[in-house]
């Protein structure tokens, strides 16, 4: 119903394009993009991925973090030709081969949390960045992790309860310790 | 964000190039530098990523020295820089994991936020300042809030770190940006202690000398105690007085100089 | 074994597969072929004549439509204030006039001078840089009091002394209450300031306006939480479009708490331009941008008095509270310190004197408007600060003089014009103690200390009024709109059930829990229930989701509908099943005659409703759709107690909360997990406000805490898992589904709490503190002790 390959026929922009590729949830993608263009913009407008949100511009709240090269990266912060030849995941690519939800989709869904689903996919990117790292966090720890992520409707409980629960541990007996 | 043109180059002598036309600036991680551009608050011709540059690129120990590629993020300082467990602490405090991933020693160094964790850590190491012309010791690289003896077009390649008897940050979150409100960096190399305080002064990071004295005739917090920095010329903002600043400063020193222990 | 299906069970959420999989419709996700985009130039300066401006050069840059000012809207209404309040001596408030553009004037950092539209944004901010404003800078008034005191400039000339109105409630109760605190046997005082907050919701504010010229329909895309309501205060009182000629679609929404409530200029903007350039435009609000445009919530001083008698019984409570504005008034801002709050002000306590005083001022700044809770958080606080501060002046127990004092029977008609109809406050207190864990205080206290932390405990009720009610009462005060909501239900042939609501989910999880209704009403399972909302294309008119009102409200009309649904198809089943309808039972999805063994499938009937062959024309229409408006008798109130602990630390002031526990009252629950999610959000925003966030601006207007990096969000590790218990129910008496609403209770509730904790914390270490304004922020709590 909606186009997202918008402002082709108004291009202007000559100045400064250039064609940047890189792999996008596996597949190869490409698009013209100018200098200032953000990663994020290239994902949200030129391919029209737009499960990375932009929720500021001091890259403070985490709404767009995506995976570059396997590192947790707020997409708004970097410019789209930086990931020139990377290999980008973003929540798009992460629930399972046959549609389900991934674990840490299937702990967010089951503990409810996400409420507005605003901040839900650079939250599920962070997780999935700690988790890499660090397979058993403990509460402390992933509150942490979330430093860069702010959501406002969850305060976060369930949200850290989510994470643990991936991470195989009893969420329920540590929130109620 | 107004345009600019983008180049990625590989070597430090293509980067220092392809900064030598008008307008051309150097980006590092860009942490700072793409939220001060969205701003509009900066208009290069050019943006010379340094991310690319292999030669500025990771962490390595030598002869009682980290050294750190300019270009190296703080995570991978974080995870490279055992051998100064204080620098690795420091570079995990920075801003959150994404912006770890991103965001350099180098542009951290170069921008001189007066309340980025770096500049403590440089300053209070004694660190040197590697360039693609020179070496700058600390002492003479700090000139005040965003203010460095870098020369228009000039590079930091490494930072050369001398690794301390021991050492520690410490840093007083300024809640809604993460930097410090008050960050100190206590280290002791034998008789002399080098206490080097962020976010506190208006004039960007500095070092007490009365506690360093202090400290090196007795590394213990109570060698602290009786000491003060005025709140002349300390930051007053929304989120603490200059009185209250000054307060963290001797705070903050003397929890440094016990977990340096 | 707890329910795996309908009211009260907890299924897992249905909109979350879309959210979790980056799939969700958010508005600035949609992008419509050819659209235009507009940057909306913003006042840099808080107060100032616009004498010229010169656009020529901007017009002539590349890309650029068309530059819109406030000259292409004179003769178009401007956004209007739905509710009118009037003084203590009966005059109207004022209302100065609410341009979408600023006309003459510029009256805040922030307010839209022009609108530039071009083919890319970035061209229309290029444009933007090129106007040129001839301004007059006038003086900015941004402190309430010197905005009132004779001879301040004037935010608009025609506001004396900058004052809104001056409000008494109740009137009647003046001269008595006076008379009682004169004569009051103790006095406790104290004067506080509910910091002024920017709700910030993850998603930024969006706007597209689409007008189609086949059809002469306009169509606004918009982050609402009302689509409904935009749609009639933009179309009836600001642009002049027929309902049917408008369109107002609010897809997924990223957040609300109040702030999408409201219709603002950049909406009306959209929907205007796109009409004269016959192009969709696109607006997508930055961050920075909303810190300036959005509006902001609380900002009230307040001075408020606390009497009792010799046995510590309340005698009376009285108020004083200056409450900003902002430079214009918002869609609900004057009912935000009026009778949302005024009303409150009798809190769980059986006082038998209260009397409110409030005076709104016109400021230099952003706006003010409701914020979750709005005007309760306020009454709150005041009331659960005071109630603490007598406790400690008298050396009794924080606790047991809020139990001594508590209403105990009910309906309970309070001196501030509201009929409580259930609650019992001494079980949720009592519940309180249970899950807070209380009697481990000390043992928690002594371990803190032995730490070098000064431990504190906090404790607190309160109580809210939600689903605001009835209309024509409200009407009576001054509303300006209606307050009921509507549903339509809508049954296909084949059994699946469609409910159209008024109400709209922008987190609260109604595609899930609305079906739990239905599921339970007519026994079918929740899947073949699909839940409609967030388009005034699609279903009747309705008020939307705010003020705890959804389920109390929009669900008790989902109710409504689905009972005539559900008597009309029993007259379907008693005609096919050859009985009469009386003896029809509906249970678990079919339809069998009382003590027969006779019964029909829901399908079989609704299938029939459509394909009516056997059916009793000459009686009943075919089809199977109902719409129900409710319109409740009363509001609902929930209620609770909550309990903070914080340590200090004695050498920076920093303040860590260690434990929260709430124990609510909300009636009947529809979804206890959703319910606790709800709490959960309040509380980490009450956490924020008590200790983190402020809206701070300078004495030339600016806004010093314009982004993130200077207003500070809770975070993970600023907040504790939280202990929540709503088991206390007393359902409400008058509402169909017994539900009182749970959406703002946390963010009413905490705020005292973690002040009471700090306080408390800090006697304990020997400091005389009695109180400390919001946020208590390390470096206050620093000069407080200090002091």
């Amino acid at each position: 119903m909606f186009n997202s390959a918008i402002g082709k026929d108004f291009d202007y922009r000559e100045e400064f394009m250039t064609q940047v590729s890189m792999t996008v949830n596996g597949q190869a993608a490409s698009g013209d993009v100018e200098g200032r263009t953000l990663l994020s913009t290239f994902l949200r407008e030129t391919l029209g991925l737009t499960g990375a949100h932009v929720g500021c511009d001091t890259s403070q709240c985490g709404a767009c973090v995506v995976h570059v090269d396997g590192k947790a990266v707020k997409s708004c912060t970097m410019l789209a030709q930086e990931a020139a030849g990377a290999t980008v995941d973003t929540i798009e690519g992460q629930a399972n081969a046959d549609g389900s939800l991934n674990v840490i989709q299937q702990a967010f869904q089951d503990h409810h949390g996400l409420q507005c689903g605003f901040c839900t996919p650079g939250m599920v990117m962070s997780a999935a960045a700690l988790l890499k790292e660090n397979p058993k966090p403990t509460e402390a720890e992933v509150r942490h992790y979330l430093e860069g992520n702010l959501c406002r409707c969850t305060g976060y409980h369930n949200i850290v309860k989510a994470i643990m629960a991936a991470s195989g541990q009893d969420a329920e007996a540590i929130a109620a310790e | 964000m107004y345009n600019f043109e983008f180049e990625k180059p590989t070597t430090v002598a293509d980067a220092v190039a392809a900064l030598g036309g008008d307008d051309a600036q150097a980006l590092g991680g860009g942490q700072t530098l793409i939220p001060t551009l969205k701003q509009r608050l900066n208009q290069p011709g050019k943006l010379v990523s340094l991310t690319g540059i292999s030669e500025m690129n990771g962490v390595s120990v030598d002869g009682g020295v980290v050294t750190v590629g300019a270009a190296t993020c703080h995570a991978d300082v974080e995870a490279g820089a055992g051998a100064y467990p204080a620098l690795a602490a420091l570079a995990g405090q920075i801003g959150d994991p994404a912006v770890r991933n991103r965001g350099t020693v180098g542009g951290s160094l170069a921008n001189n936020d007066p309340a980025a964790c770096y500049p403590s850590a440089a300053l209070g190491s004694g660190a040197t300042i590697v360039t693609n012309t020179r070496e700058i010791a600390a002492d003479d690289y700090f000139q005040g809030m965003f203010s460095t003896a870098l020369e228009e077009g000039e590079i930091i390649t490494a930072v050369k770190f001398p690794i301390p008897d021991c050492a520690s940050y410490q840093k007083f979150l300024q809640p809604a940006s993460r930097f410090a409100l008050t960050g100190v960096f206590v280290a002791k190399y034998g008789d002399n202690v080098r206490v080097a305080v962020t976010g506190a002064s208006e004039e960007g990071v500095f070092r007490w000398a009365e506690a360093e004295a202090a400290l090196s005739a007795n590394f213990a917090p109570e060698a602290i105690d009786g000491l003060s920095v005025s709140a002349d010329g300390m930051v007053g903002d929304i989120h603490g007085t200059p009185a209250y600043r000054a307060h963290l400063v001797g705070v903050m020193t003397k929890r440094a100089v016990a977990a340096a222990h | 074994m707890p329910k795996d299906h309908g009211i009260g069970a907890a299924p897992k959420r249905r909109e979350d597969l879309r959210f979790l999989t980056g799939t969700g419709n958010y508005t600035d996700d949609i992008n419509l072929a050819g659209q235009a985009y507009v940057y909306f130039l913003r006042a840099d300066v808080a107060h100032a004549k616009i004498n010229g401006m010169n656009m020529d050069a901007a017009a002539a840059m590349p890309g650029v439509v068309r530059i819109f000012t406030g000259a292409d809207f004179e003769g178009v209404g401007g956004l209007p204030c739905g509710w009118q309040i009037h003084s203590k001596d009966g005059s109207p408030m004022h209302e100065p006039p609410h341009p979408v553009i600023a006309q003459g004037k510029i009256r805040y950092v922030g307010e839209i001078v022009a609108a530039i539209v071009a083919d890319s944004l970035e061209q229309a901010r290029d444009a933007a840089e090129a106007i040129e404003l001839d301004l007059e800078e006038l003086p900015a008034v941004v402190d309430m009091k010197a905005a009132l005191a004779d001879g301040s400039a004037l935010v608009h000339d025609e506001v004396p002394n900058n004052r809104v109105y001056d409000w008494g409630f109740v009137e009647e109760n003046a001269a008595a209450t006076d008379e009682a605190i004169k004569n009051a046997a103790h006095v406790t005082t104290l004067e506080l300031v509910n910091n002024r907050l920017v709700a910030n919701p993850m998603e930024p504010r969006v706007a597209i306006g689409d007008y189609t010229r086949h059809n002469d329909e306009s169509t606004l895309y918009t982050t609402s939480q009302n689509p409904h309501v935009i749609r009639l205060l933009m179309g009836a009182f600001v642009l002049g479009i027929p309902e049917h000629k408008l369109r107002v679609i609010a897809p997924d929404v990223g957040g609300g708490f109040g702030t999408k409530i409201f219709h603002y200029a950049e909406e009306a903007f959209v929907t205007f331009a796109s009409k004269q350039i016959n192009r969709a435009i696109k607006w997508t609000s930055s961050r920075s941008e909303a810190f300036i445009s959005d509006a902001q919530g609380r900002d009230h001083v307040t001075k408020i008095e606390l009497a009792l008698d010799a046995d510590n019984n309340f005698t009376a409570v009285r108020t004083h509270t200056l409450a900003n504005m902002g430079a214009y008034l918002s869609t609900f801002s004057t009912s935000v310190p009026t009778y949302l709050h005024g009303t409150l002000m009798a809190g769980n306590y059986k006082t038998p004197l209260v009397y409110i005083n409030v005076e709104a001022v016109f400021t230099n700044t952003v706006p003010v408007d409701a914020y979750r809770g709005a005007g309760r958080p306020e009454a709150t606080y005041q009331l659960e600060r005071v109630i603490d501060k007598a406790a400690r002046e008298l050396g009794v127990d924080p606790i047991e003089l809020r139990r001594q004092n508590f209403i105990t029977e009910f309906p309970y008609a309070t001196p501030v014009a509201l009929e409580y109809d259930t609650g019992d406050y001494d079980a949720t207190m009592t519940k309180l103690e249970e899950i807070a864990d209380l009697s481990g205080f000390a043992a928690r206290r002594a371990e803190s200390e032995k730490n070098g932390k000064l431990r504190g405990l906090g404790v607190n009720c309160y109580i809210e009024a939600c689903g605001i009610a009835p209309s024509n009462v409200a009407g009576a005060l001054g509303a300006r709109a209606g307050l009921y909501e509507s549903a339509t239900v809508r049954v296909n042939a084949t059994g699946g059930v469609v409910v159209m609501t008024g109400a709209h989910s922008h987190g609260q999880g109604h595609e899930t829990s609305f079906p739990q209704v239905i599921s339970e009403m007519i026994g079918i399972d929740e899947s073949q229930v699909e839940i409609v909302h967030g388009d005034t294309g699609r279903g009747a008119m309705g008020m939307g989701t705010y003020g705890s009102r959804s389920i109390a409200v929009g669900g008790a009309a989902m109710v409504r509908a689905t009972e005539k649904i559900i008597n009309k198809a029993k007259k379907i089943a008693a005609h096919l099943l050859e009985a009469s309808d009386s003896d029809i039972e509906l249970k678990d999805g079919t339809f069998s005659v009382a003590g027969t063994d006779k019964s029909i499938a829901w399908g079989d009937v609704c299938l029939t409703a459509y394909v009516p062959h056997n059916y009793p024309l000459e009686d009943l229409e075919p089809g199977l759709e109902e719409t129900a408006f409710y319109d409740p008798a009363n509001f609902t109130f929930p209620s609770g107690a909550y309990a903070c602990e914080v340590e200090v630390d004695p050498d920076t002031g920093e303040v860590s909360v260690q434990r929260f526990a709430a124990a609510d009252d909300f009636g009947n629950i529809i979804n206890p997990m959703i319910v606790d999610g709800q709490v959960h959000g309040g509380i980490a925003q009450g956490i924020g406000q008590a200790l983190r966030e402020n809206t701070v601006y300078d004495e030339n207007g600016q806004l010093l805490s314009a982004s993130y990096m200077d207003y500070a969000m809770p975070r993970a590790d600023d907040v504790p898992f939280y202990e929540v218990d709503h088991s206390c129910q007393t359902p409400c008496t008058h509402n169909p589904l017994g539900v009182k609403g749970c959406g703002e209770a946390g963010a009413i509730g905490s705020p005292p709490a973690v002040v009471n904790a700090v306080i408390d914390a800090l006697q304990s270490g020997g400091h005389d503190v009695t109180h400390i304004d919001m946020p208590v922020s390390p470096s206050r709590v620093w000069a407080a002790m200090n002091g």
